[in-house]
């Protein structure tokens, strides 16, 4: 990549940033409505990043349902019933995500194609059974409800953040959804412009040949695995902190197929191809408001279009047609920007 | 304890029959029909407009509810399916255009039939009793007509000129080609049939439980859980998944309280295929 590309694409991921953290805030610090629609864009992108790490290792993921509605529980109970302040609750709702991803992910990742697919749609199905007839624990049908706000995070003394009941809760969950966003994002770009990242590049091209060469796959897809349910964990438990309640039925199999779409729309081959993809559907469907009783249809019309027309996503209309069509059946392109 | 096994044949055989029309479009075209379900779903809404609304007789609802699912399917594979699987032989995009037509189908469904349940007067009145199990008519009826088009399925698949097509379409697409089979009419004749088994399922339940247009996603996953225990792509792995499913569920709301016999029923699925990934009857891939 030439330094001219290296410097505008720099340009342009601080535009970006600066949109994001400045001037949307700014313009939209009054207007609840639109600031709750970019956080909840925020927040289900960092979970629609998971399903994309799945999908990078080459499983097709349609449980992320289930693991959000893990976090989501789980945060929700480590408030309402253990007593910790949200500020732990979050992370550790996030890792306990990913151990239960763990635990079911070494039986069930050793299915492939429409067999994991299937299975993982099942689990979402199972998690809101679960936390239906789990009533002592998970309160049923009715959930739990009225959890407090985020409280204030001191450290030493120092107050970090503010209670989110004295300030505007509002632009507290925005710029909290925010930086998780961007820490996710982050986060994911590195992961896989590592070492790692080419193993799990490798599981996607033939894991066969990968495990013949000495990769350890089993681990590698479980490793995969459990990241991409943190992020749905912790996605789960923040939407939960912002509702300030949670249902069985707060993610289901639709959520999770939407999930799907999202990364679709983006683009397999790119890293910011889920959140991309979350923003522009997301958005685009607060601007038709109409729209919103139609939404299952206009959503699935754009799906099939998109399968017809644009297979590899959004952002593959920045490169030019040759290369559009250059990814060949069966893998994502080698390099990943 | 007859009553049991009576319940667990009647929802089997109808299983059985659910499943068979997914494995048979998933062993034609290796996609997974997401949009099963709302396929069913679609058949019991046709069988109700004609059956319960229009008023005739109930064989006409059938052969409505055929001639829809088979339309639907054929329009699916000739416009959808087969462009996406020329072009990209990824299994994702064939299985995020099988969600989007699920999605598609359900929207649709809702907007035209609302979203009440619906039921239609039962077609046969009385019971039977055998022992201490009690079968009314209406579900006899139901398990015969399953009964018989699962047994003309397999007679049609085993016996006939397009159905040895068909089964080596299955086998091997490339070698089928090369003996002549036409690959993409037979593709649209195998998506067509899975649409209309899974829309006379729905047509022949709307009779006994009526129907409304959330079924469709429940129905799929019930359908996929057949296909994981008997195997995918095998016609007798989609018979023994969906008996052994119907057979499960009814000992299972017997004993067990509430929605819990399906969170044990998913306990125990990932429990199996963590032992044998292929199903009872799949083979194990490559």
């Amino acid at each position: 990549m030439s330094d001219r590309n290296l410097a505008a694409r720099g340009a342009l991921l601080g535009a970006a940033l600066l949109i994001y953290l400045v001037l949307l805030p700014w313009l939209l610090s009054d207007k609840f409505y639109y600031l709750g629609v970019l956080t909840t864009a925020s927040a289900l992108s960092i979970i629609a990043a998971g399903v994309w790490l799945t999908f990078y290792i080459g499983r097709i993921n349609i449980g992320q349902g289930a693991f959000a509605l893990v976090g989501g529980y789980a945060c929700a109970l480590l408030i309402s019933d253990v007593g910790l302040s949200f500020w732990l609750a979050l992370p550790l709702a996030g890792m306990l995500t990913a151990l239960v991803a763990v635990l079911i992910g070494y039986p069930i990742l050793r299915l492939k194609g429409v067999y994991f697919a299937m299975i993982t749609l099942s689990l979402t199905e199972t998690a809101r059974l679960a936390a239906q007839s789990m009533g002592v624990l998970t309160g049923g049908a009715k959930g739990i409800t009225s959890l407090p706000l985020p409280g204030a995070l001191e450290v030493f003394g120092i107050t970090l953040i503010p209670d989110f009941s004295t300030i505007s809760s509002h632009l507290g969950f925005y710029y909290l959804a925010a930086a998780l966003t961007i820490l996710t994002f982050a986060a994911m770009y590195r992961l896989v412009n590592s070492r790692i990242g080419w193993l799990f590049r490798s599981l996607q091209q033939n894991e066969e040949l990968a495990a013949s060469i000495g990769v350890n796959i089993a681990n590698l897809r479980v490793i995969a695995f459990a990241i991409s349910s943190f992020l749905a964990g912790t996605g789960g438990a923040f939407f939960v902190a912002m509702q300030q309640s949670v249902y069985p039925n707060t993610f289901q199999v639709q959520d999770s197929v939407y999930f799907m779409l999202y990364c679709f729309l983006g683009g397999l081959g790119y890293v910011f191809g889920p959140i991309i993809g979350t923003f522009v559907l997301f958005l685009s469907f607060e601007m038709l408001q109409g729209l919103n009783e139609y939404q299952p249809l206009a959503y699935s019309l754009l799906m099939i279009a998109l399968m017809l027309w644009l297979p590899n996503g959004l952002l593959s209309l920045g490169e030019s047609r040759r290369q559009r069509r250059a990814p060949p059946a069966g893998r994502v392109p080698d390099t990943v920007e | 304890m007859e009553q049991v096994i009576v319940n667990g044949i009647y929802s089997g055989v109808q299983y059985a029959l659910i499943a068979l029309g997914l494995t048979l479009i998933f062993a034609l075209m290796n996609v997974l029909n997401f949009a099963h379900g709302q396929m069913y779903v679609l058949g019991a809404f046709v069988t109700y407009y004609i059956y319960g609304v229009l008023g005739m007789p109930f064989f006409v609802g059938l052969l409505a509810t055929a001639a829809t699912l088979c339309l639907v399917g054929v329009a699916f594979e000739k416009l959808l399916f087969r462009p996406v699987l020329r072009r990209s032989s990824r299994e994702e995009s064939s299985m995020l255009l099988a969600a989007g037509t699920a999605l598609l189908l359900e929207s649709l469904i809702l907007i035209v039939f609302g979203e009440k349940h619906r039921g239609v007067p039962s077609v046969a009145s009385g019971v039977l009793r055998i022992g201490d199990a009690y079968v009314p008519y209406g579900r006899l009826l139901v398990i015969v007509l399953s009964t018989l088009l699962i047994v003309a399925f397999i007679l049609y698949m085993q016996y006939t000129r397009p159905g040895r097509a068909l089964r080596a379409l299955a086998q091997d697409r490339e070698a089928a080609q090369l003996q002549g089979v036409d690959v993409d009419f037979y593709s649209m004749i195998g998506f067509a049939m899975g649409a209309v088994l899974a829309g006379l399922s729905g047509a022949m339940l709307v009779s006994i439980s009526g129907v409304n247009s959330g079924l469709g996603t429940w129905i799929s996953i019930k359908a996929f859980i057949m296909v994981m225990i008997g195997g995918a792509g095998v016609v007798s792995g989609a018979i023994i998944g969906g008996l052994i499913l119907g057979m499960l569920e009814s000992f299972g709301y017997q004993f067990l309280p509430g929605g819990e016999t399906y969170l044990v029923i998913f306990i125990g699925l990932i429990i199996f295929l963590s032992l044998r990934p292929q199903g009872l009857m799949g083979k194990p891939w490559g």
